[in-house]
């Protein structure tokens, strides 16, 4: 017991040592329990956004109610975070890829109606966007449209529709494309399968393939979020990349939704509703234009934000593919139509 | 003369060409270039990484809120994680080395069970025990508990995958030690506390140490079951490795890699310290080994 090893082993160490532990434990359980704080439960390209849109959203709150708020973030694939809210995370707003994923909510939890959609203007989507190509500089594949991804030869990055709510909007949009090219169901199906086959890595969400294309330098393609690509553009320069927008593309409404049985739990539904009509706003419009997302109200953007969108034509998952809930048991359940053509053993 | 020269020259080229010694050399490289490649070259590329954009850049990515937050959640986990690992795992490992009871086989299968299951299913275990639709989430719920997605569950993910270190270590030591000390202690008056304090725990000290360590550095660096009960929300379920992985898909590449280099700093101080010890404390742990 002499040694000084062996003094820590002993007795009055240890209960040193008990003391100093509970004092931390005190501590940081004091930090981690902060008072009025919301939880924004987001998909993964948003990060950017939803930074600016929350220093806009609290300063304007303390203004106006005196209260110090703060807002802390999760992101991921749009279909893990949803599980994710199902699971039980203690989510004030759900801002996903898309109305399915937050129907998926509605449908397993008592969290919120299921008429959850028509509680906020533009079907609860204060922003939309679409589905475009980034390619490398100088587009040497030659990529035009979305015939060009099923050549052989050409291999394309695309998250996995499964976990990633921007891939299906991907996978959606291309199936739109070949339905108006061909016309005939068979054919459709033989390009969706060409086109699967040129794809090397299914990511689990949007912004790991974008680190794949970019970052890790896989692949001539990468399908991917319009204010994605963009933002590609400003982490990496536009000397490297180049976007292409084909010549039909989908028009994707990222919703957003109040989780009732969580802010009514934490006592934060005031502050939880503010911050989503806050996203309606001439001053969050803006923000979105400003981070590539398409705003709902385009004349409170700044005109140079809007103008370099590429125009495009659009199809409609409620009008062209019957609603989410069917879209969904067609192309993504188990069996549909994912399951059938996409053959990763190739 | 010359004959002499060339002969010893033929003599010594012979025992560099001796087989043993080509053997004995090529393992020596192959081995050296295998360490230098998958462990100081990666190791390295962190540093460097970390360092690009200078130091003032590497200390603001360090003290930026969301990875203060991080490394002071990482350090509050494991402070928590170790302790209990070590009581549970000194008891678990005495009772399996000194005692034969019903079940012992099973216990001992059942300590290593964290090593054989995917970290990822250790994560869902807990979420399908806590998580919202889980046996005991509607009930802790309507309490105002929150495990999964929240630093209880981290700790218990924590816990459930450290959980082996220590007794791993202890259980072969304390069986070779034998229970003779022990005994005699007891047979000369002692109390059993003040066996376990003054016998039990000093003959195993470096065993201890080094689960202890190791348990540590687990705890410190765990990212698979701890990122399926996190939820990843920033600033206050993201511990170290899994603020490093979102810094990194946010084309933070020097942030992440100056968190990273803490994370790896801290398991090179543990290293460190274990050689350290081992080195002070050499000849008493060779007389140690000798029993």
């Amino acid at each position: 017991m002499s040694s000084p090893l062996g003094a820590l082993f002993g007795r009055k160490f240890a209960t040193r040592w008990l003391i100093g532990l509970s004092a931390v434990s005190i501590l940081a359980g004091s930090q981690i329990s902060l008072a009025q704080s919301l939880l924004n439960v987001s998909y993964d390209p948003t990060r950017e956004l939803y930074r600016e849109i929350n220093t806009a959203f609290t300063a304007q709150w303390t203004q106006k109610t005196g209260q110090a708020l703060t807002i802390k973030q999760s992101h991921g694939g749009s279909g893990a975070q949803a599980r994710a809210i199902i699971d039980g995370i203690d989510a004030d707003v759900a801002t996903l890829a898309l109305a399915g994923d937050i129907d998926a909510i509605a449908e397993r939890t008592t969290l919120l109606p299921k008429t959850w959609k028509t509680r906020l203007p533009e079907n609860s989507a204060p922003y939309t966007s679409t589905i475009v190509f980034l390619v490398r500089k100088g587009n040497p594949k030659g990529i035009k449209d979305w015939g060009d991804l099923a050549r052989p030869g050409v291999s394309v990055i695309t998250p996995n529709p499964k976990t990633s709510g921007g891939a299906r909007w991907n996978y959606l949009a291309a199936w739109a494309w070949a339905q108006n090219a061909y016309k005939d169901d068979k054919q459709v199906r033989a390009f969706i399968a060409a086109l699967l086959g040129n794809v090397p890595v299914l990511d689990t969400g949007a912004r790991g393939s974008t680190t794949t294309f970019a970052q890790r330098g896989l692949g001539d393609v990468l399908i991917s979020w319009e204010n994605e690509a963009f933002l590609v553009f400003d982490e990496f320069g536009k000397d490297n990349f180049e976007i292409v927008a084909p010549s039909l593309s989908i028009l994707a409404e990222p919703s957003v939704a109040l989780l009732d049985g969580n802010v009514d739990r934490k006592g934060t539904r005031a502050a939880a509703q503010a911050y989503l009509e806050f996203l309606y706003t001439p001053k969050a419009q803006a923000i979105i234009a400003k981070n590539h997302y398409r705003p709902r109200y385009p004349e409170h953007a700044n005109p140079a934000d809007i103008a370099i969108l590429p125009k495009l034509s659009f199809v409609t998952v409620d009008r062209d593919f019957g609603g989410w809930t069917k879209a969904h048991k067609d192309h993504f359940a188990d069996g549909g139509s994912f399951d059938q053509l996409y053959k990763p053993s190739r | 003369m010359s004959d002499a020269l060339s002969t010893e020259f033929i003599g010594r080229q012979k025992a560099w060409l001796r087989p043993a010694h080509l053997t004995r050399f090529a393992l020596i490289a192959l081995g050296l270039a295998f360490l230098s490649f998958f462990l100081f070259l990666p190791l390295a590329a962190v540093f460097a990484e970390a360092a690009r954009r200078g130091f003032p850049a590497y200390l603001a990515a360090l003290s930026e809120p969301d990875a203060t937050s991080a490394i002071k959640l990482t350090l509050f986990v494991a402070a928590i994680a170790v302790p209990i690992n070590i009581v549970t795992g000194v008891a678990a490992a005495w009772a399996v080395a000194r005692f034969r009871f019903f079940g012992r086989n099973l216990l001992v299968s059942l300590i290593d069970l964290p090593f054989s299951v995917s970290p990822v299913i250790a994560g869902l275990i807990y979420v399908l025990l806590f998580g919202a639709q889980g046996y005991f989430g509607p009930y802790l719920r309507s309490h105002g508990i929150q495990i999964i997605f929240a630093v209880p569950g981290i700790v218990l993910a924590t816990i459930f995958v450290t959980f082996p270190f220590v007794a791993r270590e202890l259980i072969p030591h304390m069986e070779s030690l034998g229970s003779a000390e022990e005994e005699a202690a007891l047979t000369l008056g002692a109390s059993p506390w003040k066996m376990f304090w003054t016998v039990s725990v000093p003959n195993v000290k470096w065993s201890l140490l080094y689960g202890v360590l190791l348990c540590n550095a687990r705890a410190m660096g765990e990212f698979g079951a701890v990122a399926v009960v996190s939820g990843k929300i920033r600033g206050m379920t993201t511990t170290m490795p899994l603020h490093v992985e979102i810094l990194y898909n946010e084309y933070n590449g020097p942030a992440a890699f100056a968190v990273a280099s803490l994370l790896a700093a801290l398991s090179l101080v543990t290293l460190g310290l274990k050689t350290l010890l081992e080195w002070r404390y050499a000849d008493s742990l060779a007389a140690r080994r000798k029993h």
